[in-house]
C-alpha cells in the first residue's frame, strides 16, 4: 500500500485538496489557508470588523466530486451498432441502438474520415459543433481551449449560444443602460462593502443566491448574508416559490404569478411617482425619457393608471402589499438583487422577459442608482477589497481559443473561415427544416447592433451548406433547452448523417451519438486557472473572498481508456493535417508554463514553487485605498474610475468617461437603440411595460386545458446536468431527488390547494404534461409555492423515457424542459422562455 | 484537558447539506484503523439534516436542523451497553470500537437520538466520531464544520473559556435538542425551531397595511408585545408548543381585535382587517 498523497485541484464549485491512495481518489476537501498564505481582507462597517474564514468553500454539488470522477463514466470509444458509414446509417435508431466497443484508432479514423467526407461533399459549413458550460474546470482545457482551437482551425458553422441564464438582461437591460460588453449585467465593484456599511434592505427579485447563485465560486457569499442578517439588514424576496433564500433568511416573501413581475414593477413606480418618493435630481440629470414614461405609468397615454390595484389583479399580490413594498423600498437604502452575477433568475427567462429587466433598471434609476447603499447587486460578486491589478487570465479572455492568449497564433476571432452560423435554440429546425432565419447573434458582447443582425441557415450563397454533422462536446441540452423532444426528433432525422459525442460521462444526449469518445476529467491531467474567474464578459467581477490561482495538479491517470480533450483533438488534428497549428509543438506543461509566465505570478513565486504548492493566494489591496463602488462615479457625475472596467484590450466603453454607453449617456426610459433598430416592435417597445405572456394565466383557452404554471429555475444540487446522475449521494438529499420503489425521482412542488383536488399526496408519482410532452416526477406538497403555480428545477441529468428513443414517451428522469415552449421570448428576442409554461398534473397510474 | 463540543446555530443553517456530504466523503469506503471502519458507499448518515417547513402561504419559513451524535457526558449508549464496545476518549469523544461492536445491532436502540446506524455490509453499529482521526493529526475541526459555508457549526474545546464554542455556551442561549433526556449533550443548539404566531394587519377603510401598530400576545403565563412592520406584519417567534395564546391588536380610531391561536403548529392568522 502506498502512502496517501494530496494534490491541489479546482472544481467548477471551488478549489480542493484531493487525497489519492494507490492511484484512487479517496477524499476531496476545501483549501485551508495558513500563515504563509496572504492575509484576508477586513471590512470595517457599523462598528464591526468583517473578515472571511481562512478557508475556501465548496458548492454542495462539488462536495461529492470524487464520486463524480468514477461514476457513470464513458469508458471506451464506442460505435453505434447499426451505424454503417459506408452503407445504411439507420439514423432512426439513435437513442435506442446498442453500442460496440472500438479502438481509439478506429474511432479517430472514423471521425476524421466523416469530417473529410462531409467537407468534400457539402462544404465545411455542413459541420456544426457545440459545448455545454463547465463540465470540467481549467483555463486551457475548458471548452474555450481544445474545442475552440480545433474547430476554429478546421472551419465549422459555429453554433451561437443564447444567453440562456439571463436572457432578459442581455436582450432588454442593454437598451436601458448599455453594458452589452457585460452581456447586459452591470459592474459589481466593491458592493459587499457598500452593503455592509450603508444598506437597510435588499430586494431579492426572482433570485435565490442561497441555492443557485454561486456559479463557479463555491458558497463564498453565504457568510456575507449571515453577516447582513446579524446587522439587521432586511431581506424581501419576490418569487412565486418561497425559494431557499426566502425560506431560510427572508423577512418577507412576496409571490406574484409567474410572468407578471413587470406589472408589479410598474405599480411600484406608480406609488413613487404619486408620493414623490424618488430621486428627482438623479432622474433629471442622469436619465432620458422619464417624463414620457411617467405619463404611461400614470395612465395618461392609455387610460390605465398602473396602480397597485391594477397590478394586484394581474400579479395576484394584494394591492396593500405592493404599496407597502414601494414605500419600504423608497424609505430605506435598498439594494436590488436580481441574479448571479445576474443570471439564473426565473423572470428573465420567460415571455417578454426584456420588459421586467428594463423596468428593474428604471426603478433603480428612480432611487438614485449608485447612492451609498443603493445599487444593483446580485449579492454574489464585488467581494473586496480585492487587488484587481494582479494579472491572471480568465478562461474566456481570448474567446474561442484560450491557447491563442499565449500562443504564437490566435484562431479567434479571425480563425474560422466559415461564416455560416447555427443557433442553439433553433438547431432542431435548422437540421430538420432548413432554411431557418433568426435575428440576433447570441452573445452580443461587441456591440448593440449584434442584437439586430439577421441570420439564415443555410447561409445564402455558395458558402452555405445544410447541417449534416453535429459534434457535441460535454453536457446535455435535453434538460436545459426548450421543448426538447425536438432534440430527440432532430437526432433521429435522416438529414443528420453523423453525430459525435465527446464527454466524460453518459449524459442524456450521449446515446444519440454514432461515435462516442471518452474524455477524462480535469483530475486526470494538469491545468491552471483562477478560482471563479471567467474573465471576458465577467472581467474582474470578483466573487471569491480570496483570489486563488491554482496549478491543477494531475491526481490520477486517465480512467479506463479516456483521454484529455486536448489529446483527442490533437489526434484528430493530426489526421486532418493541422496538428502543428493546433499544438505549436507544445504539450500541456508547455502551455501551462506560458500562462504562468504571462501572468503576474512570477512576481511572487517561481514555477517550481507554484507547481509544488499548487495554489497562490493573491494579497488583498491595501486597506487604506478608498473603495471604488459601482455606479458611484455615475451618481456623482464623475468619469468611470472602476478597476473592474479598466480592461485591456479591448477596453471598456465607459472607463475614464462620464456617462453610460447609451446614445444619451444616461439611463434611458425611452430606448434610443430600440427606436433606431426596431421602432415598430410592440413586443419590445422603446419604453418597457408589462405585456401579458403568450403562455400564462391570461391565455385563457390554454390555461383552461393546462391550468398550472410551471416554473423551472436552475437547480441547487447540480451545475447544469453535470452532477446529477453521477454524484449519487446527491440523491439522498430530499430536495434533489425523492427515492421511491428503487428509483430516484425528480421532485415537483405543488400547493395543497392544487394537490388535494387532484388526489395527490407528497411522495406520489405524478404525470406533468402538456401538448409538448410528459414528465414523471415525485410530488412534494408544500406551502412554499403559490397556488396555481408548480415548481420543479430544470437540469435533471437523466432522460429516461419509458420507451427508449421515442419522442414524447413519458420521461421518468425529470427533464421538465421537455415541457417548456420552443417559442422564444418575443418576435425579435431569440431567448429561451422556459418559465412561460402551462401544464396539467395527474397522479401517475402506471 | 481538552474536551470537545459543538454548537449548531439553526438560524444560520441554509440547508446546503455540505456537512452531510463532507461526512460521506470522509467515511464512505475509507478505513481509519483504530477509529472507524469504512462506511458503505451509500446509505449511512452520521450527520443528517432535518428540514422543518413552518407556516402557510404566504407566511412560510424553513429551518434546517443538522443532527449527529451528541457525544453526551452521560451517554446512554455507553451507560447501557454491556459489551464494552462503546468507550469515551480522554477528550470526551464517544467512540464505538469496530472490532468489539461487530454484530451488536442492539446498540442502535440504546440512543434516544437514534444516531447510531447499522452498517449492513460490515454488520457494525456506527456513528459520528467527531473525525477523531483528523483531530489527532492536529486538525482543528471535523469535516462537517470545515465544510459549512455559513459558520453555523462551531467546534472547539469546552474547557477553554476563550474558545468560540465556550463563548457561545456562555451566552446562556444554548440548549440540548432534548433537555428531557438529561444526557449532558456536548452537541447543543442555538435557535432550535419552536412555534410562531404571526399575522398581517390591514386598515379596512383605506385598504392599506397598518404599520407600527401594537400587538399583544398572552398565554403560557406571559405577555409579549410587538409592533407591526412596514408590511403590516407581526411575528412572535420562539413560542412554546400546544399553548392557547390570545392576540390583541389595538390601533387608535379602530375597533380593537382579539384573536386566539393555538400553537399545535405555527400559526399565520392571515390578514386581520381593522374597522372603525
Amino acid at each position: 500500500m502506498s502512502a496517501e498523497k494530496v494534490c491541489i485541484q479546482c472544481t467548477v464549485g471551488g478549489p480542493v485538496r484531493v487525497y489519492v491512495k494507490d492511484g484512487v481518489i479517496t477524499r476531496m476537501r476545501p483549501l485551508r489557508f495558513d500563515e504563509t498564505d496572504a492575509p484576508s481582507w477586513i471590512i470595517e462597517a457599523r462598528g464591526r470588523k468583517f473578515s472571511p474564514p481562512r478557508k475556501t468553500t465548496l458548492q454542495s454539488y462539488e462536495v461529492p466530486e470524487r464520486q463524480r470522477v468514477y461514476e457513470n463514466r464513458i469508458q471506451y470509444p464506442l460505435r453505434r451498432k447499426h451505424f454503417d458509414p459506408s452503407g445504411d446509417r439507420r439514423q432512426e435508431l439513435r437513442g435506442k441502438d446498442e453500442y460496440v466497443r472500438i479502438s481509439w484508432e478506429e474511432a479517430l479514423d472514423l471521425v476524421a474520415g466523416e469530417i473529410r467526407r462531409i467537407r468534400a461533399e457539402y462544404g465545411p459549413a455542413a459541420i456544426t459543433a457545440m459545448t455545454s458550460s463547465h463540465h470540467n474546470w481549467g483555463f486551457l482545457h475548458y471548452k474555450m481551449g481544445p474545442f475552440g482551437r480545433f474547430f476554429n482551425i478546421l472551419g465549422y458553422s459555429q453554433c451561437l449560444d443564447n444567453p440562456d441564464s439571463w436572457e432578459g438582461w442581455h436582450w432588454g437591460a442593454t437598451h436601458a443602460w448599455g453594458y452589452w460588453w457585460r452581456l447586459g449585467h452591470c459592474e459589481q465593484s466593491e458592493l459587499l462593502q457598500d452593503a455592509l456599511k450603508h444598506t437597510d434592505m435588499i430586494v431579492f427579485w426572482s433570485v435565490d443566491p442561497n441555492s443557485t447563485s454561486h456559479m463557479y465560486h463555491g458558497q463564498e457569499n453565504v457568510i456575507w448574508r449571515v453577516w447582513m442578517k446579524e446587522l439587521g439588514i432586511e431581506f424581501v424576496v419576490i418569487d412565486p416559490y418561497c425559494n431557499c433564500t426566502a425560506a431560510s433568511m427572508g423577512d418577507k416573501w412576496i409571490a406574484p404569478r409567474p410572468g407578471t413581475d413587470a406589472a408589479l414593477a410598474e405599480a411600484i413606480a406608480y406609488v413613487w411617482l404619486q408620493e414623490g418618493t424618488f430621486d428627482k435630481v438623479f432622474v433629471e440629470n442622469r436619465t432620458y425619457g422619464f417624463a414620457e414614461w411617467a405619463k404611461h405609468i400614470r395612465g395618461e397615454t392609455d387610460g390605465v393608471a398602473k396602480t397597485p390595484g391594477w397590478a394586484a389583479e394581474i400579479c395576484g399580490v394584494p394591492a396593500h402589499t405592493i404599496a407597502a413594498l414601494a414605500r419600504e423600498w423608497a424609505a430605506k437604502k435598498t439594494m436590488l438583487a436580481v441574479g448571479s452575477i445576474f443570471g439564473a433568475t426565473g423572470a428573465c427567462r420567460e415571455a417578454y422577459a426584456t420588459e421586467w429587466c428594463r423596468l428593474c433598471v428604471y426603478l433603480m434609476a428612480m432611487q438614485g442608482l449608485g447612492r451609498p447603499g443603493v445599487n444593483f447587486w446580485g449579492g454574489t460578486a464585488g467581494a473586496g477589497p480585492i487587488d484587481y491589478r494582479f494579472r491572471m487570465f480568465g478562461y474566456s479572455d481570448n474567446g474561442w481559443d484560450a491557447f491563442g492568449a499565449v500562443g504564437k497564433k490566435s484562431y479567434f476571432p479571425d480563425g474560422n473561415p466559415v461564416t455560416q452560423k447555427t443557433y442553439r435554440l433553433l438547431l432542431p429546425e435548422i437540421v430538420m427544416n432548413p432554411p431557418v432565419s433568426w435575428i440576433g447573434e447570441g452573445f452580443c458582447g461587441n456591440s448593440i447592433e449584434q442584437q439586430f443582425r439577421r441570420f439564415t441557415c443555410p447561409e445564402p450563397g455558395p458558402n452555405g451548406a445544410p447541417i449534416k454533422m453535429i459534434y457535441r462536446h460535454g453536457g446535455s441540452f435535453i434538460s436545459t433547452m426548450t421543448d426538447t423532444n425536438r432534440w430527440v426528433r432532430m437526432y433521429q432525422h435522416p438529414n443528420l448523417e453523423f453525430v459525435v459525442m465527446q464527454d466524460c460521462h453518459w449524459q442524456s444526449e450521449t446515446k444519440f451519438g454514432d461515435v462516442i469518445l471518452p474524455a477524462s476529467t480535469n483530475f486526470e491531467h494538469s491545468d491552471l486557472s483562477e478560482w471563479g474567474a471567467a474573465g471576458g464578459y465577467g472581467f474582474n467581477d470578483f466573487t471569491c473572498n480570496h483570489r486563488v490561482v491554482i496549478y491543477q495538479q494531475k491526481c490520477i491517470e486517465p480512467l479506463w481508456e479516456s483521454k484529455p480533450d486536448y489529446d483527442i483533438y490533437r489526434l484528430l488534428a493530426a489526421r486532418l493535417d493541422f496538428e502543428e497549428a493546433y499544438t505549436e509543438g507544445n504539450d500541456y506543461e508547455d502551455w501551462n508554463r506560458k500562462v504562468f509566465e504571462a501572468s503576474d505570478l512570477p512576481k511572487y513565486l517561481t514555477w517550481e514553487e507554484f507547481t509544488r504548492k499548487g495554489y497562490f493566494v493573491v494579497p488583498p489591496r491595501p486597506a487604506d485605498e478608498e473603495p471604488k463602488v459601482s455606479f458611484r462615479w455615475f451618481y456623482e457625475g464623475r468619469p468611470c474610475d472602476l478597476d473592474s472596467e479598466n480592461r485591456t484590450p479591448p477596453g471598456s466603453p465607459v472607463f475614464g468617461k462620464e456617462g453610460l454607453a447609451t446614445p444619451s449617456g444616461k439611463i434611458e426610459f425611452v430606448s434610443q437603440t430600440l427606436k433606431t433598430f426596431a421602432p415598430d416592435d410592440e413586443e419590445r417597445p422603446p419604453m418597457a411595460r408589462y405585456i401579458p405572456s403568450w403562455e400564462g394565466h391570461e391565455t385563457k383557452d390554454l390555461a383552461e386545458e393546462y391550468p398550472l404554471q410551471l416554473i423551472s429555475p436552475h437547480p441547487r444540487f447540480s451545475y447544469h446536468t453535470h452532477n446529477d446522475n453521477k454524484s449519487f449521494w446527491l440523491d439522498d438529499i430530499p430536495q434533489h431527488r425523492v427515492r421511491k420503489d428503487g428509483y430516484a425521482w425528480w421532485p415537483l412542488r405543488i400547493h395543497p390547494s392544487d394537490a388535494e383536488p387532484r388526489g395527490i399526496r407528497s411522495g406520489d408519482i405524478v404525470k406533468v404534461f402538456n401538448d409538448r410532452g410528459i414528465v414523471l416526477c415525485a410530488a412534494i406538497v408544500t406551502e412554499r409555492v403559490r397556488p396555481g403555480t408548480v415548481h420543479s428545477y430544470e437540469s435533471a441529468a437523466r432522460y429516461d423515457p419509458l420507451v427508449p428513443g421515442q419522442p414524447g414517451s413519458p420521461d421518468r428522469g425529470g427533464c421538465v424542459n421537455l415541457l417548456s415552449p420552443s417559442r422564444m421570448v418575443s418576435r425579435n428576442v431569440p431567448g429561451e422562455a422556459n418559465n412561460s409554461c402551462l401544464v396539467e398534473i395527474a397522479k401517475w397510474e402506471a | 484537558m481538552t474536551r470537545y463540543g459543538m454548537v449548531i446555530d439553526v438560524s444560520k443553517c441554509i440547508g446546503c447539506y455540505n456537512c452531510f456530504l463532507a461526512c460521506r466523503d470522509e467515511f464512505a469506503g475509507n478505513e481509519y484503523p483504530g477509529y472507524s471502519a469504512a462506511q458503505p458507499l451509500r446509505g449511512m448518515n452520521w450527520i443528517k439534516v432535518i428540514e422543518v417547513e413552518r407556516g402557510r402561504f404566504p407566511k412560510v419559513k424553513v429551518n434546517h436542523v443538522p443532527v449527529t451524535c451528541m457525544h453526551c457526558e452521560d451517554a446512554a449508549c455507553l451507560r447501557l451497553d454491556q459489551s464494552g464496545a462503546v468507550y469515551r476518549r480522554s477528550d470526551g469523544i464517544v467512540m464505538i470500537d469496530p472490532e468489539k461492536a461487530k454484530g451488536n445491532k442492539a446498540l442502535l436502540n440504546l440512543c434516544p437520538y437514534r444516531v447510531i446506524e447499522w452498517n449492513e455490509e460490515r454488520e457494525l453499529p456506527q456513528k459520528c466520531t467527531f473525525c477523531a482521526h483528523l483531530l489527532d493529526q492536529g486538525e482543528p475541526e471535523p469535516r462537517c464544520v470545515e465544510s459549512c459555508p455559513a459558520s453555523a457549526l462551531t467546534f472547539g474545546d469546552l474547557d477553554d473559556p476563550e474558545s468560540k464554542v465556550s463563548m457561545l455556551l456562555a451566552t446562556g442561549q444554548v440548549v440540548p435538542m432534548h433537555p428531557e433526556y438529561d444526557l449532558k449533550d456536548k452537541v447543543t443548539y442555538l435557535n432550535l425551531p419552536k412555534k410562531f404566531v404571526a399575522g398581517t394587519v390591514i386598515y379596512g377603510d383605506v385598504g392599506e397595511v397598518a404599520a407600527g401598530i401594537d400587538v399583544l400576545l398572552s398565554g403560557d403565563g406571559k405577555e409579549l408585545s410587538a409592533k407591526t412592520n412596514g408590511f403590516g406584519d407581526f411575528e412572535f417567534e420562539g413560542l412554546a408548543e400546544n399553548v392557547q395564546y390570545t392576540v390583541k391588536i389595538e390601533a387608535s380610531g379602530y375597533q380593537p381585535v382579539t384573536l386566539t391561536a393555538k400553537t399545535s403548529r405555527d400559526v399565520y392568522l392571515g390578514e386581520i382587517v381593522l374597522t372603525k
